[in-house]
């Protein structure tokens, strides 16, 4: 049965060719640890993706309960963690995701530092994944405020004031962050919603896709 | 790939009418003990990513996280702290020489250098060489790099009592409570606790929350009395009736708030 949907499927757009392309690359002995348990610290990169999947599955669960209003953030946030069933796990999980993401991403820049792998023919997958890493911290940046807590109202606030110190664009690039030039409040929490929901998700979705393409293109990097 | 005369496709589409058979490349062509990805390698990466997947949610199940009271843009003696993986360039700008008339070298100056090295590493470190001792710079600089971010990020969170921050910041939801101001006991908090415990009994930037406490009623008229932590002994001063109206004026409304 299912064959036959397959082939039915097959036969109109032809996907064998690409499956085969998805799951068609072969795995170096140098980077399994089946064989030599150093190569471990290939996993990291893997659990990078790993936690960001559980990033993007626990946040959109968090969307259904969480309202971006400076009167119900916190309240919903609250409501969420006390009394709707697994909420706190869920937020548990978006919460530490954030921190684990941070440190499996800077194990994976090490790892691929120190091996020089970022090397001829790599150089732009390397800035790509440097990129992510920008994006990521942005992420956690903004995510940071919208529980609305005190801790989040006022790290907020002293990034904000920080931005304002850039000279020239300064200003301009607070009151784009926070909507408004002096004050930190509604406007502020629906633009950081929207930047950590829609505008770097949509970002690092992009540059994560560029760099598993080049990663499928070039290969993993050889053995030292 | 086919091409040319004699092709022929599924309808006008261009796929073709042929189809290729679904069947793994050979990998014992490959050197060493090469495998394919799908699925004998990602068997193997499924029970990494499960053993992973236990260790994390034991963390999540063994560390709620925090939140905590609803941001108040009126409290002053907050003070405030970034997310652990931003301690690091908040502990910077604490420096003389990235403070001040120079907080552009803080601000922009050296982390920029320091993360536009980064992206641009492969352009600054271009010898053929890939091993750590062929590329002495290029590792001297990630290692010194590495030193001081995990020293800036040890030096500005040792400074801070962890602890004594999450209990005062505790999340107290907002009470529906009716404090009843005709209670004899409410002129007295009034008088006397209600500058550092505030008007609805659930704290301020000088006491905390009375709503909710694990004290008895014998052991609240004499914190009002002798003080306790922080809090002065003295803050109530008048008769043993009043310190008793005042005791069941707060266990009334810590009553109410079950």
């Amino acid at each position: 049965m299912l064959q036959k949907i397959y082939d039915w499927i097959d036969d109109r757009i032809d996907i064998t060719p690409i499956w085969r392309d998805i799951a068609d690359h072969e795995v170096p002995e140098h980077v399994n640890p089946a064989h030599h348990f150093s190569a471990f610290v290939y996993c990291f990169g893997g659990l990078t993706f790993f936690v960001v999947v559980i990033q993007i599955l626990s946040g959109m669960f968090l969307t259904m309960y969480y309202v971006p209003d400076i009167e119900n953030a916190w309240k919903s946030v609250y409501y969420l963690q006390t009394e709707v069933a697994h909420g706190q796990i869920v937020r548990g999980m978006h919460h530490w995701g954030a921190s684990v993401v941070v440190v499996m991403l800077l194990l994976h820049t090490m790892r691929v530092f120190f091996q020089g792998a970022y090397k001829k023919p790599r150089e732009l997958n390397w800035m790509v994944g440097v990129l992510i890493f920008f994006v990521m911290l942005g992420l956690g940046f903004t995510g940071y405020l919208l529980p609305w807590d005190n801790k989040a109202y006022f790290a907020t606030q002293v990034g904000l004031e920080i931005a304002e110190q850039v000279p020239f664009i300064g200003t301009h690039l607070k009151t784009l962050l926070a909507g408004d030039a002096d004050i930190v409040g509604a406007q502020t929490l629906t633009r950081f919603f929207a930047i950590h929901v829609f505008f770097l998700p949509a970002a690092l979705f992009g540059l994560l896709a560029v760099h598993f393409i080049l990663i499928r293109r070039q290969g993993i990097a050889g053995p030292l | 790939m086919q091409r040319g005369k004699g092709m022929k496709f599924v309808g006008d589409s261009r796929i073709s009418a042929e189809s290729k058979p679904n069947i793994p490349k050979d990998y014992s062509e490959y050197p060493g003990r090469t495998e394919a990805f799908w699925p004998n390698f990602l068997l193997k990466e499924w029970l990494v990513g499960s053993v992973f997947l236990v260790g994390f949610l034991s963390l999540t199940l063994a560390h709620p996280s925090p939140l905590e009271g609803v941001a108040d843009p009126t409290d002053a003696a907050y003070i405030p702290l970034p997310d652990w993986y931003f301690l690091f360039l908040y502990e910077l700008l604490k420096y003389d020489f990235a403070s001040g008339p120079y907080v552009l070298f803080g601000i922009l100056i050296i982390p920029g250098l320091a993360f536009g090295g980064l992206l641009l590493a492969p352009f600054l470190d271009k010898g053929p060489g890939r091993r750590p001792h062929r590329r002495p710079i290029a590792v001297t600089m990630m290692l010194l790099g590495l030193a001081s971010v995990i020293w800036l990020t040890y030096e500005s969170a040792a400074a801070v009592d962890w602890e004594a921050r999450a209990e005062e910041n505790k999340p107290v939801p907002e009470s529906d409570i009716e404090i009843d101001q005709e209670d004899p006991g409410y002129a007295i908090f009034e008088s006397n606790c209600m500058s550092c415990h505030g008007e609805d009994l659930s704290g301020g930037s000088a006491g905390p929350s009375l709503i909710g406490t694990e004290h008895s009623p014998e052991e609240i008229g004499d914190i009002a009395k002798n003080g306790i932590g922080s809090m002065p002994a003295d803050q109530f001063t008048g008769s043993d009736e009043e310190l008793k109206q005042l005791v069941d004026f707060i266990v009334s409304v810590n009553e109410q708030a079950e």
